[in-house]
């Protein structure tokens, strides 16, 4: 479904992806797991515009969508959902979700919008009950599920998740993970996830690459990658461990 | 048709590509990373792996030979650290240093799937019992074809080669239904049967995968006719896992190496350069997979022909064609594989100075002979019949031991061969 081949960014001089090939196929789940630093987010805005390709090509659906604006990458089913949870903090649940849909409404209609929006609640029937509670006064997780509903508003096919779990409690995060691999289930999705939790990422995944300093050094199934001895040294670490059992 | 992993096996090519380039990539990274000769390798040739953009790349690396691998011995090609080293084996082939192969637990499990892959497509299921004639020693072949077996859920014999009177016994009573063997074990166990007076057709023997030696299209004939079975032809070798590497279909013509593990060439064995699909030439093999001990074109001395055409069976891997010869002075006998080198060494250690000698195999009721001329200077010649004829069983009994079977020696008079052909190969496979 996302194909990149070859692709090069830069910071300035600085060549943060060097050369980096990597697939996700439709309906999987894959996650990216690397130190702080190896190009993981640089990746994922890459794909979804934000960041200029310099060389290389990024495929979708086999089109060819190296250099398109985000906004056009969101009409063709590309969410992507930031780190540090970038939401409104002014404005209502409600509000934020119909921000969210602004393409649904474009497209369909207010009817249609209210009728995804309930669907969303559902989903995530915490936002629910806070529909009218001001964004920037929910929870950690609270606020994730929030970006995450708000990027599945668009009607995405595929969901880039960049640091879900960040700052959040180890409940909080294993029920995040948990809707996650619900909801590419039930809707089909196709995920690109990049985790600093990169077990409770692996864990729902399909795939991992491992990224050092701008290059893949490694594409497993996720299984293996788990239990690779230098992966679970170097990024799953001990303390996961005890997080989880 | 069966697969064990139809959306690997069928892979579109333009995936199949993306995949490749993908572990091509990581790959070269990670050896750049982890092993000092690619280091020194590519820095000589100012070749930084980040600078890889497509398969085609991969022509301008140097190609790595078997004596590459044994400068390295033991652990210095490993891109891991041991304590993640899960297996170790070495190479049939036998240098100053021998080769050493690790496998991390990962490889492992990718081992037994690309054999699963090849038993599952001969029509393998976790009904069958599969009995493992191949000798169960340092090298890998049979273990590789264990992992798979398993995997598939099918009853294993592990019951390597030798005794074969006992070994038919055995398939009588287990019910065996698939033999894994060198054909050189599998025609021997026919002449077992024949020895019993056992009736194959009272077997319930249906496939038979046979490798680590060359047999020809009447070998196959005479086996499935004599067994009653489907045989298929499998290859690999060692230093790229052992068996799992390429594995002949139900079609049966060529045998699909696994693409999403290997990047498969053919060159031509006196200048490098890369052959078009359809010439003959040596097989060279990129792992993209491995974790323990990956290969960058390995030139495995095997010759082949590339074909890159749809098969029948639906597998969009692409063939190679079955392999007879070897480009370089190795000899495959019986599965061993033994070059003049190791056989002059022995020679020279028995005599104290190495003679002229020729390796002349044949191929006799069935089995592959070796016999070793020596030409008879005074070294090797004695006036008292005595002490030659001690002389030359001292010779027999290491080559033998060495060998592992029996090895004719014969002293010949000077000017009877070519000194400089130290391999005279008189098998017919094709």
């Amino acid at each position: 479904m996302l194909r990149l081949v070859n692709v090069n960014s830069y910071y300035g001089l600085v060549r943060v992806l060097k050369n980096v090939s990597m697939h996700v196929g439709q309906g999987e789940t894959v996650t990216l797991i690397g130190a702080n630093g190896a190009g993981k987010t640089t990746t994922l805005r890459t794909i979804s515009g934000l960041h200029p390709v310099k060389e290389g090509r990024i495929y979708f659906q086999d089109r060819d969508i190296t250099g398109w604006p985000a906004e056009r990458l969101v009409e063709l089913g590309i969410a992507h959902v930031p780190e540090g949870r970038q939401i409104f903090s002014p404005m209502s649940v409600h509000d934020n979700l119909e921000l969210g849909g602004h393409l649904v409404y474009k497209h369909y209609g207010r009817k249609r919008l209210k009728s995804e929006i309930d669907q969303m609640l559902d989903l995530f029937p915490v936002l629910g009950q806070r529909r009218s509670q001001y964004a920037g006064t929910l929870s950690g997780g609270e606020q994730q599920m929030l970006a995450i509903a708000m990027a599945l508003m668009s009607g995405p096919r595929m969901l880039l998740l960049d640091e879900p779990s960040m700052g959040l409690a180890p409940m909080i995060i294993r029920d995040i993970f948990a809707r996650i691999a619900r909801l590419q289930q039930e809707r089909k999705l196709t995920v690109l996830l990049i985790e600093q939790n990169a077990k409770a990422a692996l864990n729902i995944s399909d795939r991992g690459y491992v990224m050092e300093t701008g290059r893949i050094l490694l594409e497993e199934e996720a299984g293996a990658l788990l239990a690779n001895p230098e992966v679970k040294r170097a990024y799953l670490g001990r303390d996961q461990r005890e997080v989880w059992e | 048709m069966t697969y064990w992993n139809a959306q690997i096996e069928c892979m579109d090519r333009e995936t199949l590509s993306q995949v490749q380039l993908e572990g091509l990539q990581a790959t070269l990274n990670r050896v750049y990373k982890n092993v000092r000769h690619y280091r020194k390798l590519f820095r000589e040739i100012d070749f930084m792996p980040e600078d890889l953009t497509s398969l085609d790349m991969l022509q301008q690396l140097p190609l790595l030979t078997r004596r590459d691998l044994s400068r390295n011995y033991p652990y210095d090609m490993f891109a891991v650290p041991l304590r993640e080293v899960v297996r170790l084996h070495t190479t049939a082939f036998n240098f100053e240093q021998p080769v050493v192969i690790g496998f991390t637990a990962n490889d492992m499990a990718n081992w037994a799937e690309l054999t699963a892959r090849n038993l599952a497509g001969i029509g393998v299921t976790r009904e069958d019992v599969v009995q493992i004639a191949l000798t169960f020693g340092i090298m890998s072949g049979p273990f590789g074809i264990q992992l798979g077996a398993e995997a598939i859920g099918a009853s294993v014999i592990p019951i390597s080669a030798g005794k074969l009177r006992e070994q038919v016994k055995i398939m009588r009573d287990f019910k065996t239904s698939v033999l894994i063997s060198t054909p050189t074990v599998a025609l021997g166990l026919i002449d077992a049967m024949a020895e019993l007076d056992m009736d194959p057709n009272g077997l319930t023997l249906k496939y038979g995968v046979f490798g680590a030696e060359p047999w020809g299209e009447k070998t196959r004939q005479e086996i499935e006719s004599r067994l009653f079975i489907s045989a298929s032809d499998t290859y690999g070798l060692t230093e790229v896992f052992g068996p799992g590497v390429a594995w002949e279909c139900p079609a049966k013509k060529g045998l699909h190496i696994a693409e999403d593990h290997f990047i498969a060439e053919v060159i031509d064995p006196a200048t490098g350069e890369v052959l078009p699909p359809g010439e003959e030439g040596e097989l060279v093999i990129t792992t993209i997979g491995k974790e323990a001990f990956p290969l960058i074109r390995f030139r495995t001395g095997d010759l082949t022909r590339m074909d890159n055409t749809p098969c029948a069976c639906g597998r969009t891997h692409c063939r190679i064609s079955r392999i007879f010869k070897r480009c370089d002075d190795v000899l495959v006998v019986r599965g061993t594989s033994v070059t003049p080198d190791q056989i002059g060494r022995i020679l020279a250690r028995v005599s104290g100075e190495e003679p002229r000698f020729q390796m002349v195999v044949d191929r006799e009721k069935n089995r592959d002979q070796l016999m070793v001329a020596i030409e008879a200077t005074d070294t090797y010649f004695f006036d008292e019949m005595k002490k030659q004829r001690r002389f030359v069983e001292h010779l027999h009994r290491e080559l033998s031991e060495f060998m592992g079977w029996e090895v004719n020696i014969r002293l010949v008079e000077p000017g009877t061969f070519d000194p400089y052909q130290k391999v005279l190969d008189n098998r017919r496979f094709e």
